[in-house]
């Protein structure tokens, strides 16, 4: 079938001045959502619009930042993990280090900032992992909004720990059995739910996806991540790094260590997306960009994993974080304009990285960075030893420790 | 002007009559091609004015879980975009009055390609679309190009359409505007009639166009209370709910599956032109 779409093959000046105004970057963005959502996107745009240019908003955000969310995270030289791959200096984010455990709490501090600010009086939320679903449930409770969160079924069965942590803070989990009852179908309900309850009602989207003004709003909540990351680095090495290396799903974490350093041309960047069961695999895996094509899903066109028909395929990945058919249209356009490198990596690959990780550095990851992890084994070894790596430890692996016990056989 | 069409000439008639459209609403191949071709082909017979066909899509987000299940029956028995269009064609060649609104998702058209899609709806004797996800701000993608081609681009305005936006959602849209009664997905709360009574005549006065109202109507009572205020009535859950009450326990279609949607449609039609001769 030919190709509907066109590639953008001109170099930008810049590639941190998207979106366009109507949400795009080049192809990819915009807001493809049902008429009764559009009055309130438009809404969250300006609310979004004048939040971010508001001395007092920032200030506030940066405060609960630090006292409550426990920024900056380190900037960690893994020696041991170094010394074993023979190659690059590889240094970790440490945002698994965060209150609640990964970089989801930078967002949905900023968001349930402005949810306040618009005066909405119900939050809700879609979770793949549980990462985001206790992010949210816990601003909820740290700012008394009622709050539900949207979970896929087969999630809820792999991610239990984190469900019962949202519950403990008091929110209302429903388990949603339609689809292949993952992150994909959590959307979806959530966003009937929104529909539903426009209203009242405050969606805080998990990942830099989704209609615009999402995608911008949750990349700039996130680049605290590659912030830090600059000024730390400059203190410890006195020059920017080399490298960086991020897990994507929709590709928050990714976006946030990134995008700071898209115009920094010696900067090489790898996200590295999630290849399940193998690309060769049909319907195995969920790598968007690697294996997929250009589509409209949950309100932005962006690389799909689907069928020739346009039906979107529900993929797979043992990590709940990235099992999602889609990724954030920035990186779409990031793909397409060759400024970040898009990899895959295999659940088994994951698996593997995962033991290194916990044995070498006595840090246990999250599956999510399980995968940067994994390709951080492949292509450390072929890079010198100067070369300043940083890989985004975006969670850790608390909830997944039952999980990946049973893929091991452990008994435990 | 633009060439009358066949949703402007029974939209036409039925104001002559005086009586509200009653639009059918069924996904196309649910719950196969061929059961799917008979329920569409007794159609008009059974009363509908206007029929809308559902495209199925993996991810129907602005549906509730009749038309979600409806559209998971289709793609599981094999229906495509492709089939669906030769539906349209079927239905052509033993019908050429009654309008076919396409109705679905973005993703499956634009994947298509576009241009190739709305070309093949043309040929194939499609009248209009209603694309869910494709709001005003993205005319260039869809509605403009359907209009070149005497495609009918039909709006959803909502209760959440403010009178600052009206006139945005207006603009492109031909054939009718169909008023969503609900802040909500389809067949789900059922509308307070006041408040669509309002609505209703608040887009009337913005526009000539025909406004039909859907999303939450099940009764023939709710039909006809709603006809009441508006120029027409869809009604789509309560039909491909009858669809799936009527399937065999191996989920194919059973003896009762296309009759039974034929009398619901019956019924609820016939309540509305009824309730028409009272006025």
């Amino acid at each position: 079938m030919a190709s509907p779409t066109k590639t953008e093959t001109q170099a930008p000046n810049s590639y941190r001045a998207g979106p366009d105004d109507h949400g795009f970057f080049g192809l990819y963005g915009g807001r493809f959502v049902a008429e009764t959502l559009m009055p309130l996107i438009l809404e969250l745009e300006q609310a979004y619009e004048a939040a971010k240019n508001d001395a007092g908003f920032q200030a506030e955000l940066r405060d609960l930042l630090e006292h409550y969310g426990g920024r900056p995270s380190p900037l960690y030289f893994a020696e041991r993990l170094t010394e074993h791959l023979k190659g690059a200096k590889i240094y970790f984010k440490r945002d698994e280090l965060n209150h609640t455990g990964s970089h989801k709490i930078n967002n949905c501090l900023g968001q349930i900032q402005l949810a306040r600010r618009m005066g909405k009086t119900r939050i809700i939320a879609e979770t793949g992992a549980g990462q985001h679903g206790v992010a949210v449930a816990t601003v909820c409770a740290r700012f008394g909004l009622p709050c539900e969160i949207y979970m896929g079924a087969t999630d809820v069965a792999r991610q239990s720990p984190n469900v019962a942590r949202m519950h403990m803070l008091g929110a209302k989990v429903n388990s949603v059995t339609s689809g292949a009852g993952t992150l994909k179908d959590s959307m979806n309900e959530a966003l009937r739910d929104w529909v539903t309850n426009v209203r009242d009602t405050y969606y805080i989207i998990g990942t830099a996806a989704g209609p615009h003004p999402y995608p911008e709003m949750v990349r700039d909540f996130q680049s605290v991540i590659g912030n830090e990351v600059r000024a730390q680095m400059m203190e410890r090495e006195g020059r920017l790094p080399d490298t960086l290396v991020a897990a994507i799903g929709g590709g928050s974490n990714a976006i946030g260590l990134f995008h700071p350093f898209l115009d920094d041309k010696s900067v090489k960047i790898f996200g590295v997306e999630a290849a399940g069961h193998g690309l060769d695999v049909h319907n195995g895996h969920n790598a968007s960009m690697t294996g997929g094509r250009p589509g409209v899903l949950h309100g932005n066109r962006t690389y799909l994993i689907q069928d020739e028909d346009g039906q979107i395929l529900e993929g797979h990945s043992i990590s709940a974080g990235l099992d999602y058919p889609g990724v954030g249209p920035e990186h779409s356009w990031l793909k397409d304009t060759g400024r970040v490198s898009y990899v895959p990596i295999t659940d088994k690959e994951a698996l593997t990285a995962f033991q290194l990780c916990a044995k070498l550095e006595g840090i246990i990851p999250a599956l999510e960075p399980s995968h940067a992890l994994a390709y951080v084994m492949k292509l450390a070894p072929t890079l010198p030893k100067d070369d300043l790596l940083v890989m985004n430890m975006c969670g850790r692996g608390d909830k997944d420790v039952f999980a990946v016990a049973g893929y091991l056989g452990m008994k435990i | 002007m633009r060439p009358e069409t066949r949703i402007d000439r029974c939209f036409a008639a039925l104001k002559r009559e005086g009586r509200p459209a009653f639009v059918a609403f069924v996904t196309a191949g649910d719950p196969d091609y061929e059961t799917s071709k008979t329920i569409l082909l007794g159609l008009p017979e059974a009363g509908a004015d206007v029929i809308e066909i559902g495209m199925p899509f993996s991810d129907p987000m602005a549906d509730g879980p009749a038309v979600q299940a409806s559209s998971l029956r289709a793609l599981k028995a094999g229906q495509t975009m492709k089939r669906t269009l030769q539906l349209v064609r079927e239905f052509r060649t033993k019908d050429n009055l009654t309008p076919i609104i396409l109705m679905g998702y973005y993703n499956p058209i634009y994947v298509y390609p576009s241009a190739a899609f709305l070309d093949e709806a043309r040929d194939s004797g499609v009248d209009g679309m209603i694309v869910v996800d494709v709001p005003p701000e993205a005319d260039e993608e869809l509605c403009l190009p359907a209009m070149q081609r005497g495609l009918s681009f039909i709006r959803l305005a909502t209760p959440t359409t403010d009178d600052a936006r009206l006139p945005a959602v207006l603009a492109n849209t031909s054939g009718f505007v169909y008023y969503v009664s609900i802040t909500g997905i389809t067949g789900a709360a059922a509308p307070v009639v006041s408040d669509v009574r309002a609505q209703v005549a608040r887009i009337k006065r913005s526009t000539p166009l025909p406004v039909v109202v859907g999303f939450g109507v099940r009764t023939p009572e709710q039909a006809r209370t709603l006809a009441d205020c508006a120029d027409g009535v869809v009604v789509g859950s309560a039909l491909v709910e009858t669809i799936r009450t009527t399937l065999g326990s191996d989920g194919k279609a059973g003896p009762d599956t296309v009759s039974s949607v034929h009398r619901i449609v019956h019924n609820l039609a016939s309540g509305l032109r009824s309730a028409a001769a009272r006025v």
